[in-house]
């Protein structure tokens, strides 16, 4: 654990959190939540992917190695990928991945979500109720 | 007279978009005349499209990008026609382009002006449930993305014209005229809204909870008047029961139009099931005479409708609507099938309204000379659909007939391909080619990286402490230069980044501003001027993802700045050049088919010159038109096929091969090869394409109901259809009885077959017009006599043929009875009838060959659907294409379809095949995935993810010291690869990279997220 962090009390805790976004709808959600001033907690960095199918488990581990709060992986919905079964994939291949994290119990600082492309409140939506879920379970290296 | 290698397209809704496309891709110069401030047209306003339930947006925002950024295509805003002169090949056009009372060239859509002006207007993309700025763009996506100013609204206050950095606004600014020089015009003007206020009965403008279908589809979008929250207009209460009324202002004899809108039974389902999946305690209840599903998997659709999302269909026609005045609720009459009249309450009445001729169509028909039918919209011929009265002027879209989004997008190609034949020989003319310098060489240069970083006027500056940001990106590894601008999109900071990157030798660029979905390929473009590798950039996006989410915290805005800037310049210094291989291309086309869908896409690639083979399993060309005589409207089809033969037989570029069968197609787009088997001989062949049309047909479903096949009186449509045609036995029948549906929307076909209620109503009226006596009842479930089919529907119950429908529960029951046949119907409000005509008539539907269709599919790695017929790309907007680079798809082997639809799908086809052939080379883009070989382990688990037929398994030879072996790696096609990146995140060895998007690109963004103390 190199990346040290300061121990925080819970209320002035502020999250890092590792956001991937699908170049075709989530990302588009997220450029519409700025559009219409959809305000949300500054916790997110967003990473583009092309399609949420691209990103593989290792990156999430990479991120919690480092010490990032939490991670959330979004991409179309179901049905509407661009590269027809990208998110599909995505769906299989994290369900099974969640079983890896519970035994890190770490489960809870993931997670994937559909965000559309018209979906900007949606998207303020998801990252406020996300940050919030992450603040609540404090720091991933809080000792 | 000399023939001129640019078109004009009016109209930028979804089919003016795809035509544009579709001919810049082929090497002509395209203007594009939209009438409002965007193109997008009404796709941009729905919510979800039917059968998918695909997000409209999503799908459509990228088609308008490549639109507005494609170095062929001039989109003119705010324009419309004043004259036209010329003749085919050659027009000359004026055009009046409205001023936006701003300077289009200087706005940069920052948006600054609409947040400070004091003026409210009517936010029309809203449907006026909303208000917006009097200076605003149509909406958040539009493209181009520029403002304009309501002329009616605006005070003239100048707070706009002050706070405006670009200097764009000039109140001033007068209107324009554009004179342009074109080969072909496309129209593609789309239809209005039936407006349903002068149906007084249903209260529209009066009662507030009465709304059209569009202001409801604007509720429903997460981007409406209240964000996709369902509430109704009187009291922002959450409607429970939603009635929706089918029909309005269509299939109206009295009031409104007598035309079907052909759309609406289908749009209404789709609000009824998305209100339901918004709000699970809203209960729709959908008010309708037929239920017209008869596109492709819509049955289904209609289906899980009912049993899933428990929508419930009345089949009534509501007459009128009445208020109660203290609830605003709204009572609705309607008879059950005992007679009993029925009183029920809803919260909110949807009226379903039709499409109408657009309210410009008759003025633009007069200025351009074209004819319009009886009802207003364009006149089109059945063989023709998309060419209007007036050669070298074509059309599509809705403005030829109300049609779906997917018909318009293949009605789109279709005019595409007409004018590729008609100015085939002005091609690449007119089109601009950039001359770029040579690339340089920076591979082993350590990164020296640049950064720029945007003010957008306050747009970010005024949230994000921008000159902080940069003093800070400055200290940062690998970080040469860095400075901000006020707008980085702007055309002198182009020049201004280009000098900077030759000044201090960068190798890298990131440009923190807006989204890069829709600048990074400006930005790309302008690196590459000076001779970098466009990929060798990365883009931040500080606005959408800083300044404007972050509104009221602009030091946690400015430090997440810094910190999205860290991981990019993380990412950037770990990027490489990419390399976009050329591909040489087979001129040649091979169309598996030859049927009329076949021998049309045939036809228009030799009229372009290109060669084709075309391949026919049979022992003659014409496929299932051979059996039928005249259509719907009395064409004659007989003498159409003959002469379509003929031209096709005439051809020199068109070698055809009958009594054909395929063995095995390899290769890939620009570079097939295919092995076939043909004649009486079986001589062989292998035919060397670069792009191959399936154009397979459906077959006549052969019933085994109603003893079909064992009483000369029990015959099908076809059979029935070549009496009619060629016998007079019609003249001895007293009564016939016609059942619709067999072997069509049941539990081993659920589709409809959408040609069977036309064939049935064309042969009755030419039975009673042969026999006027004759008496002839059709037994249905719906009739599906869509768009201006509904006229012979009307035709055929004037002239007393006799309509009776029946329950899918309760089919019509045989009887054969001392030699008498008796057919026994059950109807839903009259009971048990008994008709004994001395005629069966069997409307079958067509059903996919299946067996040959599983092997064809095989052969070219493309999909089936459930019914075993060809799955396109993207059932919305890629209906011609399949997923697999050059292989398209047309007529019924992409579903049931009339000779219309089908000629039309068929150059649609051809226009899609053309973009390829009429390349002289193909570029792939360096956006793939590539195999390390060494750590493959040929699993093969890329494969299975891949849509794209992108990746196969080879076998390999691996030599090792004192042995070799055979081993199977995996090897991606870049021609085929699309980039989405799947196949490295499945693979367990993490042996593919994803050029751009890799693990170690990736994963030091990652650690660059938090600062290392």
């Amino acid at each position: 654990m190199s990346k040290s962090k300061k121990k925080l009390s819970k209320k002035d805790f502020h999250p890092n959190i590792l956001c991937f976004c699908c170049n075709w709808c989530s990302y588009a959600g997220a450029d519409l939540a700025g559009v219409s001033r959809f305000q949300y907690p500054p916790t997110i960095r967003i990473v583009r992917v092309m399609c949420s199918g691209r990103v593989d488990p290792a990156f999430i581990l990479e991120a919690f190695k480092d010490g990032i709060d939490g991670v959330i992986v979004t991409g179309c919905h179901i049905g509407d990928c661009h590269y027809l079964k990208g998110n599909e994939f995505a769906r299989d291949r994290f369900e099974r991945f969640q079983e890896v994290l519970k035994i890190f119990n770490l489960d809870k600082r993931f997670r994937l979500e559909w965000v559309s492309a018209s979906e900007g409140k949606r998207f303020a939506e998801v990252i406020t109720e996300f940050t919030n879920k992450i603040k609540k379970l404090g720091p991933l290296f809080a000792t | 007279m000399e023939k001129i290698g640019a078109v004009l397209v009016i109209g930028g809704g979804i089919a003016g978009i795809q035509s544009s496309i579709d001919l810049a891709d082929s090497g002509y110069k395209i203007y594009l005349a939209e009438s409002t401030t965007s193109i997008g047209g009404v796709m941009s306003q729905l919510d979800k499209t039917f059968p998918t339930n695909d997000c409209a947006i999503c799908i459509l925002a990228p088609k308008l990008v490549e639109t507005g950024r494609h170095e062929n295509i001039d989109i003119l805003i705010n324009s419309s026609i004043e004259k036209i002169e010329g003749e085919p090949g050659n027009f000359k056009v004026d055009l009046i382009q409205r001023t936006l009372r701003l300077d289009q060239n200087k706005c940069t859509g920052c948006g600054l002006c609409a947040q400070q002006c004091p003026i409210e207007a009517i936010d029309f993309f809203n449907e006026k449930l909303s208000n917006k700025a009097a200076i605003s763009v149509k909406f958040p996506q539009a493209v181009p993305l520029v403002f304009s100013i309501d002329k009616d609204k605006c005070i003239g206050c100048g707070i706009c014209k002050g706070i405006c950095k670009a200097k764009a606004i000039d109140y001033e600014l007068q209107n324009k005229e554009i004179n342009l020089n074109v080969g072909a015009v496309v129209l593609a003007i789309g239809f209005d809204e039936y407006d349903p206020t002068p149906l007084k009965q249903f209260g529209y403008g009066k009662y507030l909870n009465v709304i059209t279908s569009i202001e409801f589809e604007r509720i429903l979008s997460a981007s409406g008047p209240h964000s996709g929250l369902i509430i109704r207009p009187s009291d922002g209460i959450i409607p429970k029961k939603i009635a929706f009324l089918n029909c309005i202002g269509s299939r109206d004899r009295k009031q409104g139009n007598n035309y079907c809108s052909s759309v609406c039974c289908m749009y209404t389902t789709k609000e009824a099931v998305i209100a339901k999946e918004h709000m699970n305690i809203i209960d729709p209840t959908i008010f309708t005479m037929d239920i017209r599903a008869y596109g492709k998997d819509f049955d289904k659709y209609i289906e899980r409708a009912k049993d899933e999302y428990g929508i419930r269909y009345i089949r009534r026609r509501i007459s009128s609507i009445k208020e109660i005045p203290d609830s605003k609720n709204l009572k609705v009459y309607y008879e059950t099938g005992k007679g009993k009249i029925i009183e029920e309450i809803f919260n909110l009445v949807v009226l379903s309204v039709g499409m109408q001729p657009n309210q410009k169509a008759k003025e633009l028909a007069q200025k351009l000379n074209i004819q319009l039918n009886e009802y207003g919209f364009c006149k089109t011929d059945t063989f023709t659909p998309v060419e209007t009265s007036r050669p070298g002027i074509y059309v599509c879209g809705a403005f030829a007939t109300p049609k779906d989004i997917p018909e318009t997008v293949i009605e789109a190609s279709a005019a595409a391909g007409c004018v590729n034949v008609l100015l085939s020989e002005a091609r690449n003319k007119l089109v601009t080619k950039k001359e770029l310098p040579e690339e340089l060489d920076v591979s082993d240069q350590p990164p020296r990286i640049g950064v720029f970083i945007c003010h957008c006027g306050i747009n970010i500056g005024g949230v994000v402490d921008v000159p902080n940001v940069v003093e800070y990106v400055k200290t940062l590894p690998d970080v040469v230069y860095a400075e901000h601008n006020l707008y980085t999109c702007s055309a002198d900071t182009q020049t201004n980044i280009k000098e900077k990157i030759e000044k201090n030798q960068l190798n890298r660029v990131i440009v923190a501003s807006c989204t890069p979905r829709t600048h990074e390929a400006l930005f790309q473009a302008t690196i590459r001027e000076v001779g970098l590798n466009k990929y060798l950039f990365e883009m931040v996006n500080i606005r959408d993802q800083c300044s404007w989410v972050h509104m009221h915290e602009p030091e946690k805005a400015t430090a997440k700045s810094k910190d999205l800037l860290r991981m990019s310049v993380a990412k950037a210094s770990q990027l490489i050049p990419l390399q976009e291989q050329e591909i040489a291309v087979i001129d040649k086309g091979l169309i598996i088919g030859g049927g009329v869908s076949g021998m049309s896409a045939a036809l228009n690639l030799a009229s372009q010159g290109y060669d084709v083979y075309l391949i026919e399993k049979e022992d003659s060309l014409g496929g299932i038109a051979r059996n039928l005589y005249r259509t719907l409207e009395n064409d004659n089809i007989q003498e159409y096929l003959k002469n379509l033969i003929k031209n096709i037989e005439n051809n020199q570029l068109i070698q055809v091969f009958k009594n054909a069968q395929i063995n095995s197609i390899s290769g890939y787009i620009g570079n097939f090869s295919t092995n076939v088997s043909y004649g009486n001989n079986n001589k062989s062949a292998d035919l060397d394409h670069g792009i191959i049309v399936v154009a397979t047909g459906a077959k006549e479903y052969q019933p085994k109901e109603y003893n079909f096949g064992q009483d000369p009186r029990i015959i099908t449509q076809t059979q029935f259809e070549k009496d009619l045609f060629t016998t007079d036995k019609v003249k001895g029948l007293k009564s016939i009885v016609m059942v619709q549906c067999v072997g069509s929307r049941n539990e081993d076909h659920p589709y409809c077959s959408r040609i069977c209620c036309s064939e049935a109503i064309k042969n009755a009226l030419k039975a009673k017009e042969i026999n006027p006596n004759i008496e002839i009842v059709i037994l249905y479930r719906d009739i599906r006599t869509y768009g201006f089919k509904e006229k012979y529907y009307n035709l055929a119950r004037d002239k007393k043929v006799i309509f009776v429908r029946f329950d899918e529960t309760k089919p019509p029951e045989l009887k054969i009875k001392n030699k008498q046949v008796k057919i026994i119907v059950n109807n839903p409000d009259l009971g048990k009838i008994e008709i004994n005509p001395d005629l069966i008539v069997l409307s079958t539907g067509l059903v996919a060959p299946i067996k040959e269709n599983e092997e064809l599919a095989k052969m070219l790695k493309v999909p089936l659907n459930e019914d075993k017929f060809f799955l396109e790309a993207h059932v919305k907007l890629r209906p011609i294409d399949f997923a697999t680079d050059g292989i398209y798809l047309c007529g019924s082997a992409h579903s049931p379809k009339d000779l219309r639809e089908s000629i039309a799908q068929s150059n649609g086809a051809a226009a899609q095949a053309v973009k390829i052939l009429s390349a002289e080379k193909l570029v792939t883009s360096g956006l793939v995935a590539v195999v390390i070989e060494e750590n493959c382990i040929g699993c093969g688990s890329c494969v299975e993810v891949c849509q794209f037929n992108a990746i196969e398994l080879i076998e390999k030879e691996r030599t090792f010291e004192d042995f070799s072996m055979r081993t199977m790696k995996s090897h991606i096609n870049p021609a085929l690869c699309k980039g989405c990146g799947t196949c490295g995140a499945q693979c367990p060895n993490s042996t593919i990279i994803i050029k751009h998007f890799g693990f170690e690109q990736i994963n030091a963004m990652i650690s660059a997220l938090l600062v290392q103390s």
